[in-house]
């Protein structure tokens, strides 16, 4: 992908246009779905029908008897280690003796045509004995419950104990609060091209992943081989939210090629896209706060419990994430927090947008409302009377030293003009939108807040650093990361970077894939952050030495030197020349490797400098309920975010809007429905999603006070959004028909019922 | 499985389908046999409106046309949409105003509303929602998308 870029060159802060859009807009852009191989095969899953059941027996002959079929594998047939995981390695490539959830893999084929597949699949006997699924996250810290897995039936138990634990504040509000299952839904399908080496061992494979690099060391390890045998490639990716971060078909399908020696390319269906990647914890939350008359809190007392399905992706790091917002973005002293990530035989549960965060806010924003109306103050003012500041201490001990501009928040979004009333009978403006179920007398409009904390970048100890390297050479600017572009337009700030810093016209994004170090994951509001301060470095070091060079070849000491526009300029003398002209026919190349400050585990207590940084956001909903039907219309979100620095305002916009959309659907619509183990829902007939019907007017404020440990002064953006929008939308659903509502996403009997 | 051959006619140019299975959708053969890949498959239910293609001067979910019916209409896929090496109004628009994220719902949704335009060059606001509500995206909360299809009203009534 090449760019050629006219306007001035510091174009950090503007909203510089995609480098992808035009091939997007084509439909030229070559997504992971569309990779194709000469003499390709097509490879699909066989899944359990079952939640939990033995299996007795595997009879594979039927399938490897139809014609067009290459292969069939079992767990017998995996060379290396026989499970993978983020965290924990318990999950198994293929299932061997017992099925832990409904839809787990226990065999793969290989076929000339994806309806030879399906055929080969239905071939396939297996014989299940089975079991009681163990399906209440409760019964799961019940001892005397056999575990479901070798490691246990609790995946993680972590305490916050803090402060005084005998304060009983004058004022004490509780509830418990129940939150629901939530996918992340991107719009493009799983699919990969795993291509075998000439050489017979090796593989190459083209996946939309969130990182290469982990991927990569999970499937060498299933594979038996060195990592040096694997490489990766970005297929293009069609979103991710969270469901990338885990192995779904990167394993089988280079099996299945290394296996038959022909590229496979793998896709899954969208059903099989419900079972084939972890979703959003449901949690139960108990919460009490004590507070003074005047609405101080004083103490927060509270209960988190998870539920991380099957196998442990990446539950013990939501854990902690939950529990170490319990607070939210308010300041409190004492705390007891005890918080379990439990194993049941549910869908296994890990990363989304928003990552433990989205259920501790929906919680603590539901007992700020209860709080208020408890101290008769008004849902802001509870809000800026406890707001946290630079210079707190968190329920960890840790020291929030982030830019921390909560009050402000709060404020610029309460300044957002409110939107008139619906005094038009047009369906489409009402809820039940065109099922024309709605009059405009009869609908009663809500106004709700949400605000919240949340961190960036990974936690406890983990060193999640970026690597890039910019390599300059006659005037173009060469970038090399392996970052993976979800979406989210790190192509585009790339580019905005290289061009700012070097004065160059032209820049070239060479492939992503994992021939240079790992750039961590598209997870944890962390690129811009991380990978921008890779590129950031790599591109400060190459203009280093272009200052040299011309410093050396016009006798100028390289310390006077500056890019003022396209040219090298001396500062203090009359020298300019440009920058095409002063690389032209040199290749000056540096590699840097960004490392956030280290942080640190918790102890028993819950206490440690967890996090790496925070941001901030405010929401304030504006909706509209006919209580008759318990249908809701979301007419308004207003906003402001705690952004440090908006690098590129298109894209900022982009990220709010788009995360007020996956908040709004898990506030009114998106659940994954589960009974007994058993998925309900895995399709988009049945999971709702926001429809351009659905989406509100979003009134979105930046809040920019650049943050002295970012790198560019950018605050990751992505996942704020998408947390507070939640409970401001169900607080507005209460405001409007003046009945308590502990759970999300609040469906229509809960309204009218 | 059985072998068919057939001809459809997409973006102005006759294809030949050889060797196909009868049960395959439009959709599939759009892009696995044509390479078509412009076109995409999201949830292959008529769900999502990633699939959208025009089929004589009607918009349709193409994971829900049997391919082999499709003999004998004009087909127009996203590669259909604007010359070579150009972009209609609704594409530029949707590259200027920040409409593209992940892009995998864009070509659906660029052949959506061209459609929409092409029949009405001033639909209301309700309209534009209306007609674009069986498009699903996932990334943009749809904001930058409104404001796209309002730039290229704009830019079509001035050039009418
Ligand atoms: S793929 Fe055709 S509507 Fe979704
Ligand atoms: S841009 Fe990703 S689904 Fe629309």
């Amino acid at each position: 992908m090449s760019t050629t870029i006219t306007a001035t060159r510091n174009i950090l802060g503007t909203s510089v246009l995609r480098p992808d859009g035009t091939a997007k807009v084509r439909g030229e852009f070559h997504f992971s779905s569309d990779e194709f191989a000469t003499n390709m095969l097509w490879g699909a899953t066989l899944r359990s029908p079952h939640p939990h059941a033995r299996i007795l027996s595997i009879d594979i002959s039927a399938a490897l008897k139809i014609n067009g079929v290459s292969c069939v594998l079992v767990a017998d047939d995996v060379p290396g280690k026989l499970t993978y995981g983020l965290i924990s390695s318990d999950q198994p490539v293929f299932a061997r003796d017992v099925v832990r959830y409904m839809g787990e893999p226990v065999a793969a084929v290989a076929a000339d045509h994806p309806e030879t597949c399906k055929r080969a699949l239905e071939a396939i006997r297996v014989e299940y004995e089975v079991l009681d699924p163990l399906v209440d996250p409760e019964r799961c810290l019940d001892q005397s419950v056999p575990p479901i897995h070798p490691d246990g039936n609790v995946f993680r138990h972590q305490r916050i104990v803090r402060g005084d634990q005998s304060i009983q504040g004058e004022v004490q509000v509780e509830g418990t609060y129940d939150i629901g299952m939530q996918d992340q839904a991107f719009l493009g399908l799983e699919a990969a091209l795993a291509i075998p080496g000439h050489d017979g061992r090796s593989v190459e494979l083209h996946i939309a992943t969130q990182w290469l690099h982990e991927d990569r060391k999970q499937i060498a390890d299933c594979l038996g081989l060195p990592e040096d045998d694997v490489q990766l490639v970005l297929g293009g990716v069609g979103g991710a939210f969270g469901a990338r971060e885990d192995i779904s078909l990167q394993v089988h399908s280079c099996l299945l090629a290394l296996r038959t020696g022909r590229p496979v390319k793998m896709q899954y269906s969208r059903e099989e896209s419900f079972f084939g990647h972890v979703h959003r914890h449901p949690a139960k939350i108990w919460m009490r706060h004590h507070a003074t008359k005047d609405g101080r809190i004083q103490r927060i007392e509270a209960r988190m419990l998870l539920d991380g399905g099957a196998y442990t992706s990446t539950s013990p790091a939501v854990l902690i994430n939950a529990i170490t917002h319990t607070q939210g973005p308010y300041v409190c002293e004492n705390a007891t927090v005890d918080g379990f990530a439990v194993r049941t035989n549910n869908p296994p549960c890990g990363a989304m947008r928003g990552f433990g965060v989205v259920q501790a806010c929906f919680a603590h924003e539901s007992q700020m409302d209860k709080l208020a109306v408890a101290c008769q103050l008004d849902p802001v003012e509870i809000r800026i009377r406890n707001a946290m500041s630079k210079g707190d201490l968190l329920i960890t001990g840790q020291p929030m030293d982030s830019v921390a501009p909560v009050t402000r928040c709060i404020q610029e979004t309460a300044a957002i003009p409110m939107p008139e009333a619906v005094t038009s009978d047009d369906p489409l403006l009402l809820p039940g939108g065109s099922g024309r179920t709605a009059t405009s007398s009869n609908i009663r409009r809500g106004v709700g807040w949400g605000v919240s904390m949340k961190n960036l970048m990974y936690s406890e100890g983990f060193d999640d650093y970026s690597t890039a390297r910019c390599t300059l050479q006659d005037g173009v600017a060469h970038l090399k990361f392996a970052t993976s572009e979800v979406g989210q337009g790190f192509v585009t700030l790339a580019i905005q970077i290289a061009t700012s810093i070097l004065g160059v016209d032209q820049v070239e994004l060479e492939q992503i894939d994992t021939r240079i170090g790992s750039a961590g994951s598209t997870s944890a509001s962390r690129q811009t952050w991380m990978s921008g301060g890779a590129l950031d470095g790599a591109c400060r070091m190459v203009r280093e030495m272009l200052f040299e060079k011309v410093g050396k070849e016009h006798h100028v000491d390289p310390i006077r030197l500056a890019i003022v526009d396209t040219d090298v300029v001396d500062t203090m003398g009359t020298l300019r020349v440009p920058v095409r002209e002063a690389s032209a026919g040199v290749s000056l190349s540096h590699t840097f490797e960004h490392h956030h400050r280290p942080t640190t585990d918790l102890d028993e207590n819950g206490q440690g400098n967890c996090h790496v940084a925070f941001a901030f956001v405010a929401h304030r909903a504006v909706v509209d309920v006919d209580p008759e039907l318990g249908l809701v219309k979301v007419v308004q979100i207003a906003t402001a975010q705690d952004v440090g620095r908006v690098l590129n305002p298109l894209s900022a916009i982009g990220q709010i809007e788009g995360g007020i959309a996956q908040g709004l659907g898990l506030a009114v619509m998106e659940e994954i429905v589960i009974d007994n183990g058993r998925v309900r829902n895995p399709s988009f007939t049945d999971y709702l999603l926001p429809t351009a019907l659905d989406a509100p007017v979003v009134e979105a404020r930046f809040i920019e006070e650049p943050e002295p440990m970012a790198p560019l002064g950018a605050k990751g953006i992505g996942e704020p959004p998408c947390i507070s929008v939640t409970p401001a939308i169900v607080a507005a659903i209460r405001d409007a028909i003046g009945k308590d509502i502990d759970r999300v996403p609040v469906r229509p009997q809960d309204i009218c019922l | 499985m059985s072998s068919e051959h057939y001809a459809l006619k997409v973006n102005g140019a006759r294809h030949e389908v050889r060797d196909s299975w009868i049960g395959e959708s439009l959709l599939y053969v759009l892009r696995e046999r044509l390479g078509f890949y412009g076109t995409k498959g999201a949830c292959e239910q008529g769900e999502c409106g990633s699939c959208t293609v025009l089929m004589d001067g009607e918009a349709v979910c193409s994971c829900l046309v049997l391919a082999a019916t499709a003999q004998g209409a004009e087909i127009v896929t996203v590669e259909g949409l604007a010359p070579e090496g150009e972009l209609n109004d609704v594409q530029r628009a949707f590259v200027d105003k920040g409409a593209v994220q992940c892009g995998f719902c864009t070509p659906g949704l660029i052949v959506a509303i061209t459609h929409l335009l092409d029949n009405d060059p001033q639909p209301s606001e309700s309209k534009i929602k209306e007609s674009i509500s069986g498009n699903i995206c996932r990334c943009t909360g749809y904001g930058r998308i409104f404001d796209a299809v309002q730039q290229a009203i704009e830019v079509r009534g001035v050039n009418r």
